[in-house]
C-alpha cells in the first residue's frame, strides 16, 4: 500500500492558478426577456462580480454602455421604440456574450388610412380601394390581428359598416363606386381611433351625347342636351366637347367646355354641311344641315 | 516733307476705310439698297428688315396701294406679344417666277429665328418698276376690325388649394387619369417617330408630358425622347391632345418594341379661352407641297399671345399614322380668323384619309 502524500504549498497555489484562468475566460453569464413590448422598460442582468460593457443593437438605434456584474442594467423604453430583433452583447476581459432579444409591438394606438382613388368614376367595379393599418404609438406596424371597422357614408344613402381582421396589421378591402356623383366618406375605426377619408365619386363617360342646330342668318348655333353619363350624372362643367363642322369650305373644329350642362357652339355654314359632336372618345349625334337630319 | 506725311497718312486711312467697307460687304448692300433691277428691289427691302430699318424698308415699296407704314411695320415685326415680336429675319432666298417690262413676280423664302425655333415663310411678292428703280408691291395686310363691343367670359377655373401632408395615407388628391388612345412608330427618313392622341379622361386638367423608348430585342433602351413641344401639354377635361416623339437617327429595324409613358400632373387651369379651327382644308402651297391650312378664331375676351396647331392625320383604318405641329406668329385678336398652315409629308398625304386639329396657346398674364 502506498502511502498517502501530503500536498505541498506549491501545489495547492497551481490548482488556483488554474481555476481563475478558466473562469475569466468564460463568457459572462447574460439573463436578457426573451420578448418586450415596444416602448417598455426592462432590465439586462449577468452573473458574476467585476464590469463589462454592454452593447444593444436594433433595428434602428445602437447603445453601449458600462455595466457591473451582478446588477440589473436598465433599459429604458426609448432605447426599444423600435419593434424587431434586437441584440444584446455583453463583453468583459476580451471576451463577449450575446443573445437575441425579440422586441414585438406594443398595442394598436393608431391607424394610418388610405383610401384610393381620390376621385373615381360612377358604378366602377372594385374601383374603390380602402386599405388601413394599425400601428402602436411609436409607430411599429402591429402585426397581431385585431378588426378595423369601416364606416361607409355614400352622400345621400344610410351609412353601412364592415369590419375587416388585420393580417399581418393590414386591414383592406375593395368596393364598387356608387351609382350617383358625390362624396363618398370612410372612417376606419380601430378602438378608440377613427380616421376619416373622404373621395369624390365623379360622372363616367358621357352618354347619348345629343345636340341641336338653330340657324340665324350665315350661321348656326349648335347647343347639346344636358349632357350626363350612362346613370344620370351631370358631366362637370369645364368638360370638353368637340364640334365638327364639314361644308364647301372645309372643315371647321372647336372644343368648348361645358357650361351648365351644356356646350354651345357657333359655325357659319356655307351649304350643306356635316356637324358631328364628341366628347372625348363618346361620339354624339350628327346632321346633316341643308339635307336631312 | 511734313504736308508729304499728312497726305500720306489720310490716303492710308481712306484706304483702310474702303477696305473694311469692302470686307463688311459694303458693296453688295449698297447694290441691295440701289433696287436697279427686281432682285435688287427685294433683297435690299430683306436687308432693310433684316437690319429691323423699318423706315428704310418702306421708302423700299410702292405706294400706290396706299400702305401705312404702321401697318406695315405691325405685320413684320409684329404686336400684342406676338411670337413674331420674338422674331428676327435670320436668311432670305429668292426666286424669280416671272418678269416682263415693267413688273416682276419673285418668290422669297424667310428664314425667321424666333422664340421656339427656326420658321420659314414662303411670300410671292410683286415688284414694279417705278422710272429707274424697281419698288416692291406689299400688299396691305387685312388686319382684321372687331367693332366695339361688350363680351361676357363667365369662364371656368380650377384652383388647387391647401397643402400636401407627409402623413401616410393623407395626400388625398391624385394625379389626373390620363390614357393614351393610340401609339404608332413610324420611320422617317432620318429618324424614327412615335405619334398618337392622349386624353384626359378625367374631371381636373392635366399638365401632361408623354415620354418613350425605344428598346431593342435585348430588352435594352436604343433611345429615350419626350414629346417636348409637339403636344398640347395642358389638356382640359375629356380633351384629346396629339403628341409627336422624334427619335433622330434612329432606324426601325433596329426596334423591337416601344415603351410609352404619360406622366399627367394636376394643375390649376382655366377653360378660357376657346379657339375654334375654321375652314380647315388640305392642299399645295406656292412650293408645290401639301399644306392643311385654315384660320383660327379666338372666341373668348383676351387676346392669345402665341398659338401653336396641332394636326394629327389618320390613315383609312383610323390610324394616327403623322403629327405636323406650326406655330402661328400672329397674336390672336379677340373674335378676328387667323390664318395658319401646317406642312404634311408627301407619303403622308398620298396615304392620309382624315385629320384633327388641336390648339395649343399661350397668353401672357395681364397686369
Amino acid at each position: 500500500m502506498m502511502p498517502l502524500r501530503t500536498p505541498q504549498w506549491w501545489s495547492y497555489g497551481l490548482f488556483l492558478a488554474t481555476l481563475s484562468t478558466f473562469l475569466s475566460a468564460q463568457e459572462p453569464a447574460l439573463r436578457v426577456p426573451a420578448t418586450v413590448s415596444a416602448g417598455s422598460p426592462f432590465a439586462i442582468s449577468v452573473r458574476g462580480q467585476g464590469r463589462g460593457t454592454l452593447y444593444l443593437l436594433g433595428p434602428s438605434r445602437a447603445l453601449r454602455r458600462e455595466i457591473e456584474f451582478g446588477k440589473d442594467a436598465s433599459i429604458s423604453g426609448d432605447d426599444v421604440s423600435s419593434s424587431g430583433i434586437y441584440q444584446v452583447v455583453v463583453c468583459a476581459g476580451g471576451s463577449c456574450a450575446t443573445k437575441n432579444l425579440e422586441v414585438r409591438p406594443a398595442p394598436a394606438k393608431r391607424l394610418g388610412f388610405l383610401l384610393h382613388p381620390s376621385r373615381v368614376p360612377v358604378s366602377t367595379r372594385n374601383a374603390v380601394n380602402a386599405t388601413a393599418i394599425a400601428f402602436d404609438q411609436h409607430s411599429n406596424v402591429v402585426l397581431a390581428p385585431a378588426d378595423v371597422t369601416f364606416r361607409i357614408s355614400p352622400a345621400g344613402e344610410k351609412p353601412i359598416e364592415k369590419t375587416v381582421p388585420t393580417v399581418l396589421g393590414i386591414a383592406s378591402f375593395q368596393m364598387d363606386s356608387r351609382a350617383s356623383q358625390g362624396t363618398l366618406e370612410v372612417n376606419a375605426k380601430l378602438d378608440d381611433t377613427t380616421e376619416p377619408r373622404v373621395i369624390q365619386q365623379v360622372a363616367s363617360e358621357a352618354c347619348g351625347l345629343r345636340m341641336t342646330a338653330v340657324p340665324a342668318g350665315t350661321t348656326i348655333t349648335l347647343q347639346t342636351d344636358p349632357i350626363r353619363d350612362c346613370k344620370g350624372n351631370p358631366l362637370p362643367d369645364g368638360t370638353i366637347v368637340s364640334f365638327t363642322k364639314i361644308d364647301g369650305a372645309g372643315k371647321s373644329t372647336v372644343d368648348t367646355p361645358i357650361k351648365k350642362d351644356r356646350a354651345v357652339a357657333q359655325f357659319s355654314v356655307s351649304g350643306p354641311a356635316r356637324i358631328s359632336v364628341a366628347c372625348g372618345v363618346v361620339v354624339g349625334n350628327e346632321i346633316a344641315w341643308g339635307g336631312r337630319q | 516733307m511734313k504736308r508729304g506725311l499728312a497726305i500720306l497718312i489720310v490716303v492710308l486711312t481712306a484706304a483702310l476705310l474702303a477696305a473694311g467697307w469692302l470686307q463688311a460687304g459694303g458693296l453688295k448692300i449698297q447694290a441691295e439698297r440701289s433696287g436697279r433691277t427686281p432682285d435688287e428691289a427685294v433683297r435690299a427691302l430683306m436687308a432693310s428688315i433684316q437690319a429691323r430699318d423699318w423706315d428704310r424698308a418702306y421708302r423700299g415699296l410702292d405706294h400706290s396701294n396706299d400702305l401705312q407704314q404702321a401697318d406695315f411695320v405691325r405685320e413684320i415685326a409684329g404686336a400684342d406679344g406676338s411670337l413674331r415680336t420674338y422674331s428676327n429675319l435670320q436668311s432670305f432666298d429668292i426666286w424669280p417666277v416671272h418678269a416682263s417690262a415693267g413688273q416682276a413676280m419673285l418668290r422669297v423664302r424667310l428664314n425667321w429665328s424666333s422664340a421656339v425655333g427656326s420658321l420659314a415663310e414662303v411670300r410671292d411678292l410683286q415688284v414694279v418698276r417705278s422710272g429707274d428703280a424697281w419698288k416692291v408691291v406689299w400688299p396691305r395686310p387685312n388686319f382684321a376690325k372687331v367693332p366695339l363691343h361688350v363680351l361676357p367670359v363667365n369662364y371656368l377655373r380650377w384652383d388647387v388649394v391647401g397643402r400636401r401632408s407627409d402623413d401616410w395615407g393623407t395626400a388625398t388628391v391624385d394625379s389626373p387619369q390620363v390614357r393614351i388612345l393610340s401609339m404608332n412608330a413610324v420611320e422617317r427618313p432620318d429618324s424614327v417617330v412615335v405619334v398618337g392622341e392622349v386624353e384626359n379622361e378625367d374631371t381636373v386638367p392635366a399638365y401632361l408630358n408623354i415620354s418613350a423608348a425605344l428598346l431593342k430585342s435585348d430588352g435594352s433602351v436604343l433611345a429615350q425622347q419626350d414629346s417636348f413641344d409637339a403636344i398640347s401639354h395642358s389638356l382640359l377635361p375629356k380633351q384629346v391632345s396629339p403628341y409627336r416623339i422624334d427619335f433622330p437617327g434612329a432606324r426601325l429595324s433596329q426596334v423591337k418594341s416601344v415603351r410609352i409613358d404619360a406622366h399627367p400632373l394636376l394643375i390649376p387651369a382655366s377653360a378660357d379661352p376657346v379657339i375654334s379651327v375654321e375652314n380647315q382644308s388640305v392642299s399645295k402651297d406656292a412650293l408645290g407641297r401639301s399644306i392643311l391650312k385654315g384660320s383660327l378664331v379666338n372666341q373668348s375676351g383676351q387676346i392669345v399671345n402665341i398659338a401653336q396647331v396641332l394636326a394629327v392625320f389618320y390613315d383609312t383604318s383610323g390610324k394616327a399614322i403623322w403629327v405636323s405641329d406650326g406655330y402661328v406668329d400672329q397674336a390672336l385678336q379677340p373674335q378676328a380668323p387667323v390664318p395658319f398652315a401646317v406642312d404634311i409629308p408627301a407619303d403622308v398625304a398620298n396615304r392620309m384619309h382624315d385629320y384633327h386639329v388641336a390648339v395649343n396657346h399661350y397668353t401672357a398674364p395681364s397686369a
